[in-house]
């Protein structure tokens, strides 16, 4: 029973933070280089524009119950259980929303190395 | 190119405002990522890492936390290393928002793993702890997907092929007579 409560907090955060790295990717292809905006209109004008953003700040949101899901799936089970399933699953997640959603092109090349991350990330982090 | 020429229209509608079109000499002649921009990703990467380090550092020291006394993550904050630990974190979620600014979320997202391979190589060659031939492996395939990605393209999104030609997307809007 407690691995499944741990399991559905794990899927809870690989969910939120893909969602949430989606939606800050796709605000900041809105808001466009920001190098550039920087040189042209300043600092300001580079933090007011990311800040009106709706997209930034669902994304923040969706960030913040990542961040949750981590505590209650720590409060369940082990951390070197918790962190690389929740770490290498967000990569290959985001690889295919990026993909569906970012309409990144995510060609073979991609795909290896978001396995290989993944893989990584898994023996590191366990 | 029938297809690209529709993405560009609709990219402009969802754009919004005008001004998005407007894109610098300096982004126009440089569509590769150049070494400001390295120095940005350096910064998700590296940032990541000494923050994650200082913050488990400091929450060590002031002791665990549990959900029925979440007041206990006010005192944490005046521990100095989860302090400095948070700013660190600031910093990288500001470098890592610049990167996503101008490259794919699956070209930046490596960068972020790549803080792993540099803790534990910290905790080798800095605190001379024994790092096991599987983490030796971990490092080994973070490192090759990286250099994978590193030797593609930046941006691959339809959406900002138009960003990087605006005169182009301006003809193509001109020509399917779609006003801005």
């Amino acid at each position: 029973m407690k691995a499944l409560y741990t399991w559905s907090a794990i899927l809870a955060i690989v969910f939120a933070s893909v969602v949430g790295d989606v939606l800050l990717a796709h605000a900041m292809k809105q808001v466009g280089d920001v190098g550039a905006l920087w040189r042209r209109a300043g600092l300001l004008a580079v933090i007011r524009r990311t800040l009106g953003n709706p997209n930034f700040l669902f994304g923040v949101m969706a960030m913040a119950v990542a961040f949750f899901s981590l505590l209650f799936a720590l409060s369940w089970g082990d951390v070197s259980l918790v962190a690389p399933a929740a770490a290498s699953l967000t990569f290959i997640g985001n690889a295919v929303a990026a993909k569906i959603f970012l309409h990144e092109r995510v060609d073979r090349r991609r795909w290896i190395a978001a396995s290989l991350v993944a893989g990584g990330v898994a023996l590191l982090a366990g | 190119m029938p297809e690209p020429a529709l993405s560009e229209v609709e990219g402009c509608l969802c754009g919004g405002k005008p001004q998005k079109l407007v894109v610098t000499s300096a982004s126009l002649s440089n569509p590769q990522v150049n070494f400001r921009k390295y120095l940005v990703l350096a910064g998700v990467t590296v940032f990541a890492a000494a923050g994650d380090s200082m913050l488990s550092h400091g929450m060590k020291q002031t002791g665990s936390i549990s959900l029925n006394h979440l007041q206990g993550v006010i005192f944490a904050i005046l521990n100095p290393w989860v302090a400095i630990g948070i700013l660190l974190l600031l910093a990288f979620f500001a470098a890592y928002m610049t990167a996503l600014s101008w490259a794919d979320l699956t070209y930046v997202l490596p960068a972020t793993s790549l803080g792993y391979v540099l803790l534990a190589l910290a905790a080798r060659f800095v605190l001379h702890e024994h790092v096991s031939p599987l983490r030796w492996l971990g490092i080994a395939l973070i490192t090759g997907g990286v250099g994978f990605i590193a030797g593609g393209p930046a941006l691959t999104e339809h959406h900002d092929h138009k960003l990087a030609e605006p005169d182009e997307a301006r003809a193509t809007v001109a020509a399917s007579g779609v006003e801005l």
